[in-house]
């Protein structure tokens, strides 16, 4: 009992063999044993948003996921969105439109953004901003996140 | 916070017999309830059986007798998502997509949702009296802050409200719960799976420790002409209800042939007064017989310091949400509830 699992985890196109205790959550396997400080640990309650990653194409909030629990899963973080040094046009967008401040929720927002348009559910800016709910910005930028989500869906990326 | 084994069941079966070893153990399946409460040190599983493995209970299938059914596994985004329901169930997708975050839906399961727990502020506060995390200490929530606590249904021991939304919908549709355990399988209507907190608030449901919920039912009626998902909360989007209200109506000549209304934020259950509905029946679906039924629902409650307002506000929210079930077209996708 209580002894660590070998998983398997593919993180952002990077395959890792890892031997975890039970109680360690996605955020903190990303952050504390892999150095992928990009996710962020806001309340570490699922009520914040800025640990989301995407897991299999979904995204998700790493703070209430365990490691353990998706043993062979494709996880994609913030440190993949962009292809080398060459940002992802989404990233353009929230740095052309200020959509942030301290930058603290910018990683789930951006993940979260994606996982949203590969859902294909939200399209018209009341519908954004619903889809958008469970990332909070403390900052007060939320209007010009919303404007770069929507200038970049307007730009026909999808 | 502790420290827990973790084990991945690859059956039903074997599932069960992991729980009967070990009586400590939880069930995980999303786990974005129970991993909460686990940092809060609320529950404190010696094991967890992982049931991501039991690729059966994932599923949403039509039945040949014309029922739906939907897997415990299966998620709340892939459930309202799903074009059965919603085509066939759309107060369901409605509900659903009112409640959490779209990453906690992606996460969450049909199974986990209905054993949720309460979201009040004393029950999570470790350093707090309550009766539901630790009985017979008290209920500070009675005299305290509860704004977000129940009207109807409580007891001088608990005033905590089930905060789910799809169960509310669930309720109106008149689901049933399917478990399984070692003795065989049960079902279980949605009126008898959650209870009223009476003199043991502890306990949240009618589910018993050895039984695994498989699956949730829906009769082959789905109500998908007239029907409506109302919730009314702080903020417009990922907070729980103060009041919501789901209406399913059939209409014929005109008159109420059937209608169903369960109201959430109020109770410890989603609340249905079937004698109240039956009142309504025959008779024209007019904003007066609305009002008519609000009031008998409502004439049992009692409010709190904080939260007597959400006795006027649900009388008003079950007019305005029986008023929009006339109207389909107010609950088309991304549509704000206005009249």
């Amino acid at each position: 009992m209580n002894h660590k699992s070998k998983i398997t985890l593919n993180i952002n196109q990077k395959k890792y063999i890892l031997e975890l205790l039970p109680w360690v959550t996605l955020l903190d396997t990303l952050r504390d044993h892999l150095d992928l400080t990009g996710t962020k640990k806001g309340c570490d309650h699922g009520q914040c948003g800025a640990c989301t990653v995407l897991c299999d194409g979904k995204r998700i909030l790493s703070c209430l996921t365990l490691s353990v629990m998706k043993d062979n899963s494709m996880i994609t973080t913030i440190e993949g969105v962009a292809q080398g040094e060459k940002l992802h046009p989404l990233q353009k967008e929230f740095i052309e439109m200020d959509a942030f401040q301290c930058g603290y929720c910018t990683p789930g927002q951006i993940c979260s953004a994606l996982g949203m348009i590969d859902e294909n559910r939200a399209y018209t800016l009341e519908e954004v901003k619903e889809s958008m709910s469970g990332n909070l910005c403390r900052c007060g930028a939320n209007s010009n996140i919303i404007d770069a989500i929507m200038n970049y869906k307007n730009q026909d990326h999808e | 916070m502790n420290s827990f084994g973790y084990k991945k069941a690859a059956s039903i079966e074997d599932t069960l017999e992991i729980k009967y070893q070990n009586k400590t153990s939880s069930f995980i399946a999303g786990g974005t309830n129970l991993l909460d409460l686990w940092k809060y040190n609320l529950q404190n599983p010696s094991e967890l059986i992982d049931l991501n493995g039991l690729e059966d209970l994932k599923r949403i299938s039509r039945q040949q007798n014309g029922t739906i059914r939907l897997g415990a596994l299966a998620t709340n985004a892939y459930t309202a998502y799903h074009p059965e329901i919603e085509n066939y169930y759309p107060i369901l997708s409605r509900a659903i997509l009112s409640g959490a975050s779209a990453q906690i839906r992606n996460s969450a399961t049909n199974g986990g949702n209905l054993l949720q727990k309460t979201r009040c502020y004393y029950f999570y506060d470790m350093a707090s009296p309550c009766n539901k995390r630790n009985p017979g200490s008290g209920c500070p929530a009675i005299e305290g802050k509860n704004r977000m606590h129940a009207i109807l249904g409580h007891s001088k021991q608990c005033i905590a409200v089930f905060p789910s939304d799809m169960c509310i919908a669930l309720a109106a549709l008149e689901a049933k719960v399917e478990v399984f355990s070692t003795t065989g399988t049960r079902i279980i209507n949605f009126d008898d799976f959650h209870r009223l907190p009476g003199d043991q608030p502890e306990l949240d449901n009618t589910l018993k420790s050895d039984e695994l919920i498989t699956a949730i039912i829906l009769p082959q009626r789905g109500f998908s002409t007239n029907y409506s998902y109302l919730k009314l909360r702080d903020r417009n989007s990922y907070a729980f209800a103060l009041v919501s209200v789901a209406t399913c109506l059939e209409l014929e000549n005109k008159k109420i042939k059937e209608i169903n209304i369960a109201l959430g934020g109020v109770s410890h259950k989603p609340w249905r007064n079937k004698q109240a509905e039956a009142s309504l029946i025959g008779e024209l679906p007019t904003k007066e017989n609305f009002e008519k039924i609000a009031s008998l629902l409502l004439k049992e409650a009692k409010g709190f310091e904080y939260n007597k307002f959400k006795i006027e506000l649900a009388k008003r929210a079950i007019v305005r949400n029986c008023l929009m079930a006339l109207d389909p077209s107010s609950q088309r996708p991304g549509a704000q509830p206005s009249l």
